[in-house]
């Protein structure tokens, strides 16, 4: 007899279980065929949402395609030591080997005045001109990579007046200088995408509670109902909940296909322009786990504010 | 089963709308509450319903006091109660079976058990075969009955209908009382809020009378 009562508790604990999954499936669809009935009002909501996404996704990009080309700059945070005129490679080359045994130095190099030359016709395409000098008016240079090129910039310039020292070295020029600046502006940059991207954020969020609770104000009677009927909060919200998810998940898709369609649009010029610097520069768009985060993120953004939304609101919905 | 002691309710603009009302309903028990317009028929019902908080005294329903019953509870209380409402309070976009349903979904039923339980429902109120219709699509006394179906597909212990007959023509209003006549042949406690002092007369159940907010006679 115990042991029957058990059994069907049990199979009506199942029961739930099973009426609660098949309730969260039917909530799911029903919220997306809810939303096409009305597709006017939820496609305008969704393409506000979905420009809020792409604004701040494209800013993120955008800082991360600038981040590649100065972090393709940092292999030239080098020192050139250029040499006096009467210094002979012999002579060059002993500092060069002599610089090298310094502790705060990775990489030497000696370019001769020759090989200097030959470099500067190869890249400037003055060669006729450079061939009718009489005599080469480039110096001998020593390349220096220092150790941790931007970290400290105390350290370079101290390690700047240490090779001034050198009686062979006419002057010292640091490529550092404006690479560290650059750095600067982009960091400040990335901070402005983070406060933008925030604002946005909360658009989002404050965008879908306020479709929430329209819609909410749109379908009271069944509300009050389904309360009468011994509906909890939990239940009634449900659907409303995957509405919200829906316009978050739907707009994030959107504005990631907005901003890849503008990527798309502006590649062949940037890769023109790439070329013309003489360097191999892609765009990079979002890879395929950023485009999982940012759909994560707008959907979890515009529940929340769904979330919010009712539970402030269904506690003022007093069936009369 | 139903208990009132002392019970009194104020609204913040409007007065006491009960005053000191105290009774008990027996389990199984059948009774009308009659009294004029303004007399706090709806609002007593409303007390039963948790839509509205006494401001003294206590009611409590089958041994269990609903008077300061917290909010997470009411869903869970309210499962025991058939609401039965002048004005139907249907769903009008969704089918009568989907109307009936709601309760059962709502508590959680599966599939099965839902289907089996409202077409037996749908039966006991005579509609048997309407199920796909929507409500606005039947007579006032069809909808009438779609709304008792939905209140006993849930088996509640306690019936509450504020005016059920009050929309309703002579012939109708008596078949809807045969209905609940029947509900309390298997033990379903029933309160029906009524101006319809003759139907009452007839049908000679006991009869709790308010005036202007206390209970003259019961
Ligand atoms: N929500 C409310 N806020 C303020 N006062 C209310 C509210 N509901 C009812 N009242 C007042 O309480 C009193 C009793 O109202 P109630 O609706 O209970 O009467 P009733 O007996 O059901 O009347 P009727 O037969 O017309 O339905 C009335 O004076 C009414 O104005
Ligand atoms: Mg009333």
């Amino acid at each position: 007899m115990k042991h029957n009562h058990r059994k069907q508790a049990g199979s009506r604990l199942v029961e739930l279980f099973q009426a609660y999954l098949l309730n969260h499936a039917h909530g799911l669809f029903s919220s997306l065929g809810r939303l096409s009935r009305t597709p006017f009002t939820s496609s305008m909501t969704i393409l506000v949402l979905a420009i809020a996404i792409s604004l701040a996704s494209s800013f993120y990009i955008v800082v991360a395609n600038i981040q590649q080309l100065t972090g393709n700059l940092e292999s030239s945070n080098q020192m050139s030591l250029f040499l006096h005129d009467n210094i002979t490679d012999a002579a060059g080359q002993k500092l060069a080997e002599q610089i090298q045994q310094n502790g705060s130095v990775v990489d030497v190099k000696f370019i001769s005045k020759k090989q200097a030359l030959e470099e500067f016709k190869a890249n400037s395409g003055f060669s006729d001109a450079l061939n009718a000098l009489e005599r080469n008016p480039l110096p001998s240079v020593i390349q220096v990579v220092p150790k941790n090129a931007l970290e400290n910039n105390e350290d370079i310039e101290k390690l700047m007046a240490d090779f001034k020292q050198f009686p062979q070295v006419d002057f010292v020029q640091v490529d550092m200088q404006w690479v560290a600046r650059l750095q600067t502006i982009m960091l400040i940059a990335s901070r402005g995408v983070m406060l933008v991207s925030l604002l946005l954020g909360f658009a989002v969020t404050f965008i879908t509670g306020n479709t929430i609770r329209l819609e909410l104000q749109n379908r009271q009677d069944e509300v009050f109902i389904s309360k009468l009927v011994g509906a909890t909060h939990a239940f009634i919200q449900r659907p409303f909940l995957y509405t919200g998810f829906w316009l978050g998940f739907i707009s994030g898709f959107l504005g990631w296909l907005i901003m890849t369609i503008m990527l798309l649009i502006l590649e062949t010029p940037v890769e023109k322009l790439s070329t013309l610097y003489n360097s191999s520069f892609d765009l990079l768009f979002l890879s395929f786990s950023e485009f999982i985060l940012l759909l994560m993120i707008s959907s979890v953004l515009a529940v929340v504010g769904s979330w919010a939304v009712l539970h402030y609101q269904l506690r003022q919905l007093k069936p009369q | 089963m139903l208990r009132f002691e002392h019970v009194s309710k104020r609204y913040p603009d409007a007065g006491e709308a009960l005053t000191d009302v105290s009774f008990h309903l027996h389990r199984g028990e059948m009774a009308f509450l009659t009294g004029r317009s303004g007399a706090g028929k709806s609002t007593l019902l409303k007390l039963i319903a948790m839509m509205e908080q006494c401001t003294r005294g206590s009611v409590s329903l089958d041994g269990q006091d609903i008077t300061r019953i917290g909010e997470r509870k009411i869903p869970y209380m309210r499962r025991n109660l058939g609401l039965i409402f002048q004005d139907y309070k249907l769903l009008n976009d969704r089918t009568v079976f989907d109307n009936v349903a709601l309760p059962l979904v709502v508590s959680g039923y599966n599939h099965q058990e839902v289907a089996r339980r409202v077409r037996a429902s749908l039966d006991k109120v005579g509609l048997l075969g309407k199920e796909k219709k929507h409500p606005l699509a039947l007579s006032g006394g069809e909808q009438q009955r779609v709304g008792i179906a939905r209140a006993i597909v849930n088996k509640p212990k306690l019936i509450l209908a504020d005016e059920p007959t009050g929309n309703l023509d002579p012939d109708l209003s008596a078949e809807v009382m045969f209905m609940f006549e029947q509900f309390k042949q298997v033990g379903v406690t029933v309160l029906i809020a009524s101006h319809d002092i003759e139907l009452i007369n007839h049908l000679g159940h006991r009869v709790l009378t308010l005036d202007k907010g206390h209970l003259v006679a019961s």
